[in-house]
């Protein structure tokens, strides 16, 4: 019901919006459940394990019951908060965990059931037969339970994430937010006020009372106006901070358009913040607490602070006769209130029995008296109250409740820090700075640091200005504290009420005080224990409102105090994050950067389907007219390559260029064998180990000046071998006079591979080309059609072959003149399973070999490590263990049958030998149809293998279902001696 | 959390990428294989408190840096340039 003259809300407006298939009009400024109450809704879900019907509890994000879906189709999203939500135009919003109605839920029945379903039902229940848990048993609990369901479609929200630093994040923009936020935008600091709430306000919009002589509404709105005309101050409503981190960042969730009806399109939905701030104040207040009395749980029933922002803020009140439980003076304004806004109040009880009558209010008054049991089918109708030995039953639609107030110390919490239990207020306050866990530079204010009348808080906030000032090296300004409230009245802690019948401590997953007590009683007597046996705490709101009250429940359950019983860990998000937005960016194209060569378009405009190498996008065959399979276009460019010539983009191998006059030293240190002799124009192969004696990279570097070095690495370690050179240059040759960069980017590069590559060149560099007098390791400044370029003879294929290299700028055009050439002497393009089968056919090691367990003994390249200089991995390289003859090391396999399939990842065993762990003899890494031989070959790892040659092993590869015959032989397939490379 | 590096001042934790404890960058003498190279790779101290850390500023100046940190607590107590002999 909405009342005339109360609330913040637009009425000159109406907005339409849809529950559960109902037209309703709220207005601008209501929350979800502000127009549900004023439409007269009571019922709004059903609970997650009894299907209890469940009403409206809270008026904040802390709200357990009132979770609905909002939207439609893929874009829907479950487990809203009624009381966060914003009503717009065309909103739609349906209950959850019901079927088939919100009135008519048939799992309702779990109710009746409820005397089995206590804590850990299921796993007592459901044991026997156990193969049935997984195919009968946890299906069906999983239907019956629940929240809200996934529309398992594509998320078609545009999220976003954002990052920000400020001097002063303020946390929370109520009565000490917003003096904190004032005092420090006054003093001139950057401040970011940070505001859960559509509007900035905090109790300060809920309660009837004054501020520096004006309603406190309106003290807040000037306030607030004032904060908007600093340019170093940021307030951000509808922003949630979510976690306190290492450094000074804190987490945020920002709502940007769920409020609005049509949000312009390039608008996201929501918006995760890193905020840096130097310093915080914690001013987010603090949390009403329901009492656990039984039947707690009736639509109706409702903490007494949220009834008071209904009334004050949204001008709405949740009944007709209104009934007060509670043990603080606080809450007697509810009643307070709702008399002098015309509303009836049922009654008032006050387990205090020595507190004095509410003044003013012409009801029925109970004190010492308590409540204890509820009625009403699908809200409430009536409570039970017992008083003076005896029990009355009072007609009450709603039941205004509060056992005191939890300051929201989460935040303060979340780096490990535990919260203080305070016996004269009977609460947590925040752990004091300093204390092991304690957030630094985050100072508690207001509520939240347990002060709880308006003035108290006032000053709270300003105290906390002062002090973040001061560490900013900031003067704080002069203001005086506007006068205020400041009796915060007297209040005792009221955790439970005892009475036949479940008592509710968490809304949200169905805990109830027998279920605590059934925790302490088998065992369970820890609070982090209690709480996984019964679940207390570990929904979506996370136990926000109960958790306080359960770990009360369970302190008296074992006999222990409340500080001794201790609190679970508060963790971030302090509300809930959708997976979406914290990812926001990563989805689709944005998952990873992609990297593309200079010939990319050219290779794809051929049809060539790409595979990824990292981040990088290669080729993977180019097909040719007739062609349907990727085997026939391999084989094709694989004869191509032996017999013609062929090109291939290699411009994604790693390029880092060395400078100075120690380089020949410094490329002795990380390679194992000696470069500072390699002479200007010529190239060398090498292997880098790690510091473990293990092979880290292979590759060639080129010395094509007295003073220019290009070193190559593999596409896949580019980045880890330029790290390493650092690491070795900065931490163990910084003397050396050498500087390295990575110009992997700057260069396109081909392989030119065949036995016409030669002629290729002839066509393609000006001046010619004489292989004569350009032996095979040669490297050499070149001109191609006046670009200056540079020439290796390398190979990867074993063919007579070269890398040419020009400006990246260059490398399209480059690209289209070498195919042309190429296939002008009956050549063309290759990809990268031609690529992969001729290295294979040579033996040639990729990072299928250099897995990072690999030796260089294992790989037949101990020759490689040089007995005459120091190098990185020597010490570890010459462990007996890694020199051990026993080792699995590199070999090359055959089928026996010639039909044979190989295949990469297969086992060896001995013949006749089962194919189990202990008879492993090694392993496939590498295997291809070779065209050349007619049959499939493969490189891998044998024990003691190049003592094996032409023993055969069975080939098993358990996963595809796959043995194969197939004999030990020289990894190298073709051209041993290395005679075409050379040529 | 963020790192102050020396040659580019407080960046960002997603800038740099740990290598755990600084002895890695302080090479034993020696080519062959002895019980200080054995200390040196697989004998490593791995306190819940202070420590010292080798980081690697991969995406800003490519430094690597010597980090004394608070394991347990994350506190950052220095940072220093490995090449300046901050091993």
């Amino acid at each position: 019901m909405r009342l005339s003259g109360y609330g913040r809300v637009d009425r000159t407006q109406s907005v339409p919006f849809r529950f559960d298939g109902r037209m309703l009009t709220g207005h601008p400024g209501d929350t979800l459940a502000s127009a549900l109450i004023a439409n007269g809704v009571r019922l709004v879900g059903r609970s997650f394990k009894y299907h209890r019907p469940r009403g409206i509890l809270t008026a904040g994000s802390e709200e357990p019951n009132a979770l609905v879906e909002i939207g439609e189709g893929a874009g829907r999203v479950p487990n809203v908060r009624a009381t966060v939500q914003e009503v717009h135009e065309g909103l739609v919003a349906h209950s959850q965990n019901r079927w088939p109605s919100l009135e008519r839920d048939l799992l309702a029945v779990n109710d009746l059931a409820a005397p089995f379903l206590g804590a850990g039902f299921y796993y007592k229940t459901f044991m026997w037969p156990a193969a049935f848990w997984e195919r009968v048993y946890e299906p069906a609990i999983r239907r019956a339970a629940g929240l809200g369901s996934f529309t398992r479609e594509a998320d078609p929200h545009r999220h976003e994430k954002a990052f920000a630093s400020c001097d002063l994040l303020v946390i929370g923009a109520g009565a000490a937010g917003l003096m904190a936020a004032l005092a420090a935008g006054e003093a001139g600091a950057d401040v970011i006020l940070a505001e859960e709430g559509a509007e900035p306000g905090g109790r300060l919009l809920a309660e009837a009372e004054e501020v520096g002589g004006r309603p406190a509404q309106d003290w807040a709105a000037a306030t607030l106006a004032r904060l908007g005309a600093m340019p170093n101050v940021r307030v951000m409503p509808r922003t949630a901070v979510t976690g306190a981190h290492d450094g000074g960042t804190y987490g945020a969730l920002e709502r940007v358009s769920e409020h609005l009806a049509h949000p312009a399109p390039e608008c996201p939905r929501d918006c995760f913040w890193r905020i840096d701030a130097r310093v915080a104040v914690l001013a987010a207040g603090a949390l009403e607490r329901p009492v656990a009395f039984p039947d707690n749980d009736r639509p109706g029933v409702m903490m007494a602070s949220a009834v008071r922002a209904y009334l004050h803020r949204w001008g709405v009140v949740p009944g007709a006769r209104i009934a007060l439980f509670a043990a603080g003076d606080d809450a007697r304004r509810t009643a307070r209130d709702l008399a002098a806004a015309g509303v009836q109040i049922a009654a008032v009880i006050d387990p205090r029995a020595d507190a004095p009558a509410p003044e003013g209010i012409d009801a029925p008054y109970f004190a010492g008296g308590q409540v204890v049991g509820t009625s009403g089918r699908q809200g409430l109708t009536a409570i039970r109250v017992r008083a003076g030995g005896r029990v009355r039953r009072i007609a009450a639609d709603v039941l205004a409740m509060s056992g005191g107030w939890s300051p929201t110390v989460h935040l303060a919490c979340h780096m490990g820090g535990r919260p203080v239990w305070d016996e004269a207020l009977g609460a947590f306050l925040p752990p004091r700075e300093g204390a092991r866990g304690a957030v630094p530079g985050l100072i508690p204010a207001g509520a939240a640091a347990g002060v709880f009348d308006t003035a108290g808080c006032l000053a709270s906030g300003l105290a906390a200005a002062g002090e973040a000032l001061s560490r900013l090296g900031l003067r704080a300004p002069r203001i005086e504290v506007p006068e205020a409230e400041d009796d915060p009245g007297r209040s005792v802690p009221l955790f439970r009420v005892s009475g036949k019948g479940r008592a509710w401590l968490d809304f949200q997953n169905d805990v109830t005080v027998k279920d605590v007590e059934l925790s302490a009683r088998e065992g369970f007597v820890s609070v982090e224990h209690m709480k996984r046996y019964t679940t207390q705490g570990m929904a979506p709101d996370q136990g926000k409102t109960s958790n306080v009250v359960a770990l009360a429940v369970l302190a008296e359950a074992t006999g222990q105090t409340i500080p001794e019983t201790g609190t679970t860990t508060f963790r971030p998000p302090y509300v809930p994050v959708p997976l979406g937005t914290i990812a926001a960016g990563a989805q689709g194209k944005g998952f990873a950067p992609e990297r593309f060569t200079t010939s990319h378009d050219a290779s794809a405009a051929r049809g060539a389907p790409m595979i990824e190498a990292g981040l990088w996008y290669r080729p993977s065959y180019f097909p040719a007219r007739g062609e349907t399979t990727w085997r026939e276009a391999c084989a094709r460019e694989v004869a191509m390559v032996r017999e013609a010539v062929g090109v291939a983009d290699v411009s994604t191998l790693g390029k880092i260029e060395f400078r100075g006059p120690d380089t020949g030293a410094f490329l002795d240190l990380v390679y194992t064998s000696r470069f500072s002799t390699l002479k200007p124009g010529r190239a060398r192969y090498g292997i880098m180990l790690r510091e473990d004696g293990h092979v880290m990279d292979d590759g060639t570097t080129a010395r094509l000046s007295d003073d220019i070095w290009v070193m190559t690495t593999t596409t896949a370690a580019a980045g880890q071998v330029m790290a390493h050179l650092e690491m070795v240059q900065q931490c163990h040759a910084p003397g050396m006079a050498t500087r390295f960069t990575s110009t992997t980017d700057g260069w396109a590069q081909f392989a030119v591979a065949g036995p016409r590559a030669p002629d290729l060149l002839a066509q393609v560099l000006d001046g010619g080309h004489d292989a004569g007098s350009f032996p095979f390791m040669a490297c050499a400044a070149v001109t191609v059609a006046g670009v200056a370029g540079r020439l290796f003879r390398i190979s990867f294929s074993g063919e007579h072959a070269y890398e040419i290299a020009v400006p990246a700028r260059h490398g399209a055009a480059l690209w289209r003149l070498l195919c042309a050439y190429a296939e002008g002497l009956g050549g063309g393009p290759y990809g990268m399973e031609a690529l992969n089968v001729l290295r294979i056919e040579k033996g040639f090691p990729t990072h299928a070999e250099l897995h990072g367990r690999t030796t260089a003994f294992d790989l037949g390249l101990q020759n490689m490590l040089s007995p005459r200089k120091d190098f990185i991995g020597k010490a570890a390289a010459t462990r007996p263990g890694l020199l051990d003859p026993g080792r699995e090391r590199l070999v090359g396999l055959r089928p026996v049958d010639k039909a044979g399939r190989l295949l990469a990842g297969a086992h060896l065993f001995k013949r006749g030998a089962k194919a189990i762990r202990v008879n492993d003899q090694g392993y496939l890494t590498s295997a291809c149809h070779s065209p050349t031989l007619g049959h499939d070959i493969a490189l891998g790892f044998v024990s003691a293998g190049p003592e094996r040659m032409g023993e055969r092993l069975s080939m098993v590869d358990h996963l595809r279902g796959v043995t194969t015959e197939v004999e030990i032989c020289s990894p190298v397939f073709l051209d041993p001696d290395g005679a075409r490379a050379r040529s | 959390m963020r790192l102050d590096c020396p040659l580019c001042g407080p960046r960002d934790l997603r800038e740099f990428t740990p290598r755990g404890a600084a002895v890695h960058a302080r090479r034993p003498e020696g080519e062959t294989w002895s019980e200080a190279w054995h200390h040196h790779l697989h004998l490593r101290d791995n306190p819940a408190g202070r420590s010292e850390e080798l980081w690697y500023h991969g995406s800003g100046c490519t430094a690597w840096l010597i980090v004394e940190r608070d394991t347990a607590t994350h506190e950052v107590f220095s940072v220093r340039l490995a090449a300046e002999g901050g091993a």
